[in-house]
This record gives C-alpha cells, sequence and structure tokens, in this order.
C-alpha cells in the first residue's frame, strides 16, 4: 500500500500561490481572530456598560492588584520567544538543524517561564485572594481572556516541543518541508505573541 | 522568499530591530499608562502602540512584509472586515444599555484613574 503523499507542502498550490500549510495556518488564524475579536469586544461592551459608580463599577486598576511589573516581564518573555521561535526558521534557512533545535528549545523554555509566572505569581495568589471569575464582570473577563490566551502557549509548547524530538527526522527526508512546517508554527507563535500585545495593555495598564 | 544566505541575514537583522523596537515600545506603553491624558486618550494612546507593536510582529516575524500570495491578502483583509463589525457590536449597543452606564461611556478614563 502506498502512502499517501500531501500535495504543495514546499512548491507553491498554482491557485494560491503558496504552499498550502501556509495558506491554511493563515485562514485558521483569522478564525483565531474572530475567537479572541469576539472576547475583546465582550470587554468593551462590559466595560462601557459598567455603571459609574458602586460595587458593579470597573474597577480601577489598583483594586484589580493586577502587577504591570509582571506582566510587562512576561510579554518580554514572549518577545524574546518570538525572536527565538524565528531564529529557528531562519537556521534552517541557512541548513542548521542543531542551531534551529536550539532556538525551539529556547522558545519552549520561554513558554514555560510565561506560564509559570501566570501560574504560580498571578492565578494562584489571585484565587487565595478570592479574585475568582466569579468575582466580577473584570475577573471573568480577565480570566478568559488570559486563560484561553495560556492554553495557546501550552498549545504551542506541544508542538514545538514535537518538532524538536521526533517531528525533526522528517529534516533528513524533505528540509524544505520541515522549515515550512517550522515557519507555520511560527506563523502561529507570533499570532498568540501579538495577543498579548493587546491583551498586556487592556488588562494591565487601562 | 529567498533562500540565498544574503537574504536570510537581511531577514536576522529585520528580526533583532523588530525586537529592540517591542522592547522600547513595551516600556513607553507602561511609561505612557502612568500619564492622565483626558477623556479616552489613554486608551487611544495604549491601543495605537499595541497596534503598531502588533504590526511590526506581522510584518516581519509573520513574513507579511514579503509575502505577495493574493490568497493570503484577501483572506486577512475578509477577516479586517469582520473583525472591526466585531469590535463595533458594542457601540451598536449603546442604546440598550442602561442610562448610568451611557452616561459613564466616555468617561471610562477618568472613572479609572478617579483611585489614584
Amino acid at each position: 500500500m502506498s502512502v499517501a503523499v500531501l500535495p504543495y507542502t514546499v512548491k507553491p498550490h498554482p491557485v494560491t500561490g503558496v504552499y498550502s500549510g501556509k495558506l491554511g495556518t493563515w485562514l485558521f488564524l483569522a478564525s483565531e481572530v474572530m475567537l479572541f475579536g469576539a472576547l475583546f469586544s465582550a470587554y468593551v461592551l462590559l466595560r462601557v456598560g459598567a455603571p459609574a459608580s458602586g460595587p458593579a463599577a470597573w474597577p480601577s486598576h489598583d483594586a484589580t492588584e493586577l502587577s504591570w511589573k509582571i506582566g510587562g516581564f512576561n510579554t518580554l518573555v514572549l518577545i524574546i520567544s518570538s525572536v527565538t521561535m524565528v531564529m529557528a526558521w531562519a537556521s534552517l534557512k541557512l541548513n542548521n538543524l542543531s542551531k534551529a533545535r536550539m532556538y525551539l528549545g529556547l522558545t519552549v523554555g520561554l513558554a514555560l517561564v510565561f506560564i509559570m509566572v501566570k501560574l504560580l505569581l498571578e492565578y494562584i495568589p489571585k484565587f487565595q485572594a478570592h479574585h475568582t471569575p466569579s468575582h466580577s464582570n473584570f475577573f471573568g473577563l480577565y480570566f478568559t481572556l488570559t486563560g484561553l490566551h495560556a492554553l495557546h502557549i501550552l498549545g504551542g509548547v506541544f508542538v514545538i516541543t514535537y518538532f524538536i524530538f521526533p517531528g525533526s527526522s522528517l529534516w533528513k527526508k524533505d528540509p524544505e518541508y520541515y522549515t515550512n512546517r517550522i515557519e507555520c508554527t511560527g506563523l502561529y507563535w507570533h499570532f498568540v505573541d501579538l495577543v498579548w500585545i493587546f491583551l498586556f495593555p487592556v488588562l494591565y495598564l487601562l | 522568499m529567498g533562500g540565498a544566505h544574503a537574504d536570510i541575514s537581511k531577514h536576522v537583522k529585520a528580526y533583532i530591530g523588530v525586537f529592540v523596537a517591542l522592547a522600547v515600545l513595551t516600556v513607553v506603553t507602561v511609561a505612557v499608562s502612568r500619564v492622565h491624558f483626558s477623556g479616552a486618550g489613554n486608551i487611544v494612546v495604549a491601543l495605537v502602540i499595541a497596534a503598531f507593536k502588533a504590526s511590526l510582529v506581522a510584518a516581519i516575524f509573520m513574513h507579511l512584509k514579503w509575502e505577495k500570495a493574493p490568497s493570503i491578502w484577501w483572506a486577512l483583509a475578509i477577516c479586517a472586515i469582520f473583525f472591526v463589525f466585531l469590535i463595533f457590536i458594542p457601540v451598536l449597543a449603546v442604546g440598550e444599555l442602561p442610562p448610568q452606564a451611557q452616561h459613564g461611556m466616555w468617561d471610562v478614563v477618568p472613572q479609572v484613574g478617579a483611585a489614584h
């Protein structure tokens, strides 16, 4: 039995003008924009709909006790992880698999730093202070938006780890295909970074 | 996307440049959030900086600067139209909000800053 081979994993598709994985990834990211966009829209609605005063009023950021230092630190961690991700792709373009794997490893490491900071310095203390999702509209949105974002980071960790270890065997068989898969993984990873670029000021600063 | 080494080293330089810009703009975002602009000024300034940072990520890290395929640009254009609609839904709901909220609508920043 012959193994089915995916067409247009390297060469551009004659109709779309790109290799199919890339267009597929962009379509997926477009759906992700809708997913996060709906939640941002909910944020705007709940914020402008909040009464000007009283217990249901939108909390000041002193009241939310969200630390801009922790949020800012995690912003920098994600920005650096985006650089290491794109450097992995650039290393593959220069035919250097071991360097690419090192950069992918760094990306995973930085992602784990992000998640640990979020969990240990933010989520757990927030729950201990009874700032749970049911506390207020603000914390409901905070946990939904950052939780969904953190799940995306976790998903990225699994995918990148796969490409460091078992997935990298593709490099020997078809290096260009492997490079393209890393580019698509990178597109996703940069999108997750891009979402955080909006989440940070919206939740921590405004 | 050229596979030539010269092309890639040009890319790498752009990546480092974007990294520095993003780091600096993160500091700027925090710094300007300390300044109290009138009305919705703080929100506008923060979102303009965030949008600029996001477009740097999309253009350089996500390679859109070098992207020529119309299929991708079409997907993005349609996505942008729906996104704008999505974000404008709250504006369409303004008439439905309770009166005190409508009153407070453009008052969001002073209200947030009120706690000092």
